[in-house]
């Protein structure tokens, strides 16, 4: 299978006009003939189904939290990135093209990295023509601030709580066409199988998780903007519900996966506490600008921090990256802090941490001034662990966060199945194989508000003539059988083992084999064991209460099933690269002072993968990166 | 640690529920409140017995999503904290816990501990909105904003749809949650054309949806996790008349 990314002609600068200026469009009064099923409500989903509704197509919105506002886009902190150079500190699409290329290792493809950043300029318009209340200055004009990895200020920020402004923004933007009529939505509804006719995606099945009925959906196209799948480490930044098993389900239909083992760690979460831990909480990476990172200099330290002489402590970010120090990017903070952790310098109870000290600037700026700054920070700090963090430093450890993989999309965000689009953190697109801080919120929103409006339209314009899909069509009642038989299976099986006890086996697995670092053996030995515990799953779970009711242990099953297969799947993809970049560190493929080592001779590709059948190989599918715009250098922060 | 818990189960939203006791032990006071229900529910899974059913996604305090009655007060013990943010180390050892549902005619129980609190949504698709098409919005700072005036649309916009107003007000009144929308809106320019309407509207859906009265009790600002000030259901009023008034002339 050969690739076609359908990067449209002419230069960089040109090639989004060129694409809208060539895209068919659909008659208005064809509009409402045709149907656009939006899985998801994030930020990516709630943007595409207000667009499409707005346009005047009928848009289905699905999504399996109570209320589409509830999206995990909602807990985005930091910000959001726009080229909008307000600072006049000489920003510019161009540099913020090349500095999201760099970040993510030159693993992107150029012509969608620069039209994010292009698209860049408008999403902050459309926000705050919505009221997102963005930070201003007090004259009144808009604020921003720099954020990890670049050399200008182009992050804007509603508080910490720029995710949930902006997606208050989109939700109400969804609601809005969901009071016209022109979207219908099904809040606690969960995509569980996708429906292909003839080669297309021609609709979904979902179960309504409130009464257990499983139902089907027909559409002529059909969007996943489902965000996220690092959830697959138990332990995350993420939301309990988030998942992977809408793409995946597609995937096992033919649509290609991309990049699966790019997961992004923070460096700056909570460590866990005891195995009762359900999440880890992200702490705002904002805190590295007045925190000082260290662990004690001497192996199995027992004395408390504030006990540790200066000359003891190892401010190891420092020392090794002294000119980005202790902001130096979040996978480099990430793996050195595990290093340090694994070389027995942890700390904490559970020896599983570092220490984010604030007692340098403390004493510098005073207290009231690190309190206004992070206050609403130490003070969620304070509630989760019951420490204070003014006192003593925080305790913190790298969580995994973010899927750079996902769902392969072409430049107009179609997957491999004609009709089936992805979107968001869905795809695999834009940030290659290491997300820039704020980068996210961006991809989501402007592939929802401004790039799928355009390809989806230009897809739909060849489907007036089709007429209504009906879900009687006997593809429907195959699909709805076999997700009826997976949802019996699991209840019948009644064995011995919870659902939560094998995504915590699963996760810890990941996290050791396929996690910050990766080894050839260990990716072995994890596929070995992967295999097993899913044997074991389907031999032991125990699923309580019935099919045809809410049963949330259920959803749970469904999507534990899924993860065995995509774990799997990420050590396949990680074992294949024998190079280190970005999120991806084989530990074969590093210089002599510990340094990623990339191979842009031999794997300056994507990868991508086809579903060839449970037990069976997946097929490696690479799709070339060609560079014409710039030269992929080596990332040094030293 | 060791918690009584006294938990309300209801099968589904015709059934009649009760109180069912469980005792937990050896619980670690650094868990949170959540993940000691989730203990409970692997302790029940096994047994063979259902799960308890209860809301939840972000368990950081930002969706909205989690919710319950804890011993009587919205969210449990603490101010401005969300169930999910809760933990045990705010109970004594040996304690009896209540757990019940948010109550309230317009959120129906649908199982357990969860309830139906779609009639927020439908509140803000009645108007809690500007009414801008996507794709083509002015430049943002071609209209400034005061820094000022942002914060405070802000402290409004900040509102989580959890409920938890709604639970403890003894109206079972929305008027918190609605009046923070209508404020965020009418506080920026951008809100301000459509000021009338939007009160008119979600006011009526508001009623519609068999939401009680405001009688100024205030308890919702006290159990509010996000510390949404009763200032903002003034300023509703004020906006409610002004819009009457407009309309007569
Ligand atoms: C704690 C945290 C902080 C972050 N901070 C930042 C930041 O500061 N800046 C930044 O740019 N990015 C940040 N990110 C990343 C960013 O928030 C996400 O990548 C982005 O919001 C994803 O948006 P989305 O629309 O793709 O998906 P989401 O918002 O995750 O939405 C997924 C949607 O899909 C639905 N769904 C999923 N599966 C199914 C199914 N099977 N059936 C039906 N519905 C389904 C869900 O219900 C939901 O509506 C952060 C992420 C986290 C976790
Ligand atoms: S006003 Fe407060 S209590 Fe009411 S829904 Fe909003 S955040 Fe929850
Ligand atoms: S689970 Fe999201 S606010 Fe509690």
């Amino acid at each position: 299978m050969i690739l076609d990314s359908k990067i449209p002609e002419g230069p960089l600068e040109q090639k989004w006009d060129n694409y809208k200026k060539k895209a068919k469009l659909v008659n208005p009064a064809n509009r409402k003939k045709l149907d656009v099923i939006v899985v998801g409500t994030g930020l990516a989903g709630s943007s595409i189904a207000a667009s499409l509704g707005e346009m005047g197509y009928n848009v289905k919105s699905f999504c399996f939290q109570d209320s589409p506002r509830r999206a995990h886009s909602v807990a985005a902190q930091g910000g959001v990135n726009a080229a909008k150079n307000y600072k006049n500190d000489g920003d510019s699409v161009y540099r913020m093209f090349v500095d999201t290329l760099k970040g993510g290792d030159f693993r992107a493809r150029e012509a969608n990295v620069y039209r994010m950043a292009e698209c860049s300029l408008n999403l902050i318009d459309q926000a705050v023509a919505q009221g997102v209340p963005f930070g201003r200055e007090y004259g009144g004009y808009l604020n921003n601030r720099s954020f990890g990895g670049v050399q200008v200020s182009r992050t804007f920020y509603a508080r910490g709580q720029t995710g949930q402004q902006l997606l208050l923004g989109s939700y109400q933007a969804l609601m809005r066409q969901v009071g016209k009529g022109s979207v219908q939505l099904f809040s606690r509804h969960e995509m569980l199988d996708l429906v292909i006719i003839e080669g297309k995606a021609r609709g979904i099945i979902v179960r309504n998780l409130d009464t257990g009925e499983i139902e089907s959906h027909a559409a002529h196209a059909v969007v996943l903007a489902t965000g996220g799948y690092g959830k697959i480490y138990y332990l995350s930044t993420l939301a309990m519900g988030c998942n992977g098993s809408a793409i995946w389900r597609a995937h096992k239909k033919g649509a290609l996966m991309a990049s699966p083992s790019w997961i992004q760690v923070h460096p700056t979460s909570l460590p866990q506490s005891g195995d009762y831990q359900s999440k880890l909480t992200l702490m705002s990476e904002s805190l590295r600008n007045d925190g000082r990172i260290w662990v004690p200099l001497k192996e199995n330290e027992t004395r408390k921090a504030n006990d540790i002489p200066e000359n003891e402590r190892d401010y190891y970010l420092e020392r090794r990256y002294p000119a980005f120090g202790n902001l130096a990017p979040r996978d480099i903070s990430s793996r050195a802090a595990k290093e340090r952790i694994d070389a027995g310098f942890g700390i904490g109870p559970l020896k599983n941490a570092v220490y984010l000290d604030f007692s340098k600037a403390i004493n510098e700026q005073g207290k009231e001034k690190i309190q206004e700054k992070y206050g609403n920070l130490f003070d969620m700090y304070l509630k989760i662990t019951g420490y204070d963090a003014y006192q003593e430093p925080m305790m913190i450890s790298p969580s995994a966060h973010f899927s750079m993989g996902g769902l392969w999309v072409d430049y107009e965000l179609m997957t491999t199945i004609p009709g089936l689009f992805a979107l968001g953190e869905a795809n695999f697109a834009d940030h290659g194989a290491n997300r820039l801080g704020a980068n996210s919120l961006l991809q989501a929103s402007v592939d929802g508000y401004f790039i799928a409006p355009y390809t989806i339209a230009n897809y739909l314009s060849n489907e007036i003539h089709t007429g209504k899909i009906s879900t009687g069509d006997p593809a429907f009642k195959k699909a709805e059988n076999e997700v009826k038989n997976q949802i019996n299976g699991f209840i019948k099986i009644n064995g011995t083992k919870t659902v939560d006890h094998f995504h915590k086996t699963l996760g810890k697995l990941l996290y050791d084999y396929c996690g910050l670092a990766r080894n050839k053996e260990g990716l072995e030995f994890a596929i070995e064991e992967i295999r097993k515990l899913k044997q074991e799953f389907y031999n032991d779970v125990k699923v309580s209460g019935q099919g045809d009711t809410m049963n949330t242990e259920l959803e749970k099953a469904g999507r534990v099933a899924d993860y065995f297969e995509i774990g799997e799947l990420m050590c396949y993809d990680a074992l294949t690269r024998n190079e280190s970049c970005g999120a991806h560190f084989r530990e074969e493929y590093q210089t002599a002072d510990g340094e990623a080592l990339r191979n842009d001779s031999e794997f300056q590709f994507i990868s991508t993968w086809a579903w060839k059948g449970e037990n069976n190989e997946p097929e490696l599918i690479k799709e070339p990166l060609i560079f014409e715009e710039i030269q992929p250098t080596v990332r040094s922060y030293k | 640690m060791d918690l009584h818990l006294k938990i309300w189960r209801q099968k589904d939203h015709q059934s009649e529920g009760k109180l069912v006791n469980y005792d937990l032990t050896a619980l670690n006071p650094h868990m949170s409140f959540l993940e000691m229900l989730d203990t409970l529910n692997e302790k029940l899974i096994v047994k063979g017995d259902e799960p308890v059913e209860f809301d939840h996604d972000c368990r950081e305090g930002i969706c909205g999503q989690c919710g319950m009655m804890i011993n009587g007060l919205a969210h449990g013990p603490l101010k401005n904290t969300t169930t999910c943010q809760l933990h045990l180390r705010s109970f004594k050892d040996g304690e009896t816990v209540l757990i019940e549902p948010f109550r309230a005619e317009a959120f129906p129980v649908k199982k357990d501990l969860k309830v139906d609190r779609s009639a927020f949504d439908r509140i803000i698709s009645s108007g809690g909105f500007v009414s801008i098409n996507t794709g083509q919005a002015p430049d943002a700072t071609a209209i400034p904003i005061t820094h000022q005036i942002a914060e405070e649309a802000f402290d409004s916009a900040a509102c989580i749809g959890c409920g938890a107003c709604v639970a403890t007000c003894k109206n079972a009144s929305a008027a918190l949650f609605t009046s923070a929308k209508i404020t965020h809106m009418v506080l920026l320019p951008q809100g301000k054309e459509e000021r009338s309407n939007r009160v008119l509207n979600m006011v009526k859906q508001m009623d519609a949806e068999h939401f009680g009265h405001c009688s100024n009790t205030e308890a919702c600002e006290v159990e509010c996790p996000q510390g949404i000030s009763v200032l903002n259901i003034a300023r509703m009023n004020y906006e409610y008349n002004r819009a009457l008034f407009l309309r007569k002339k």
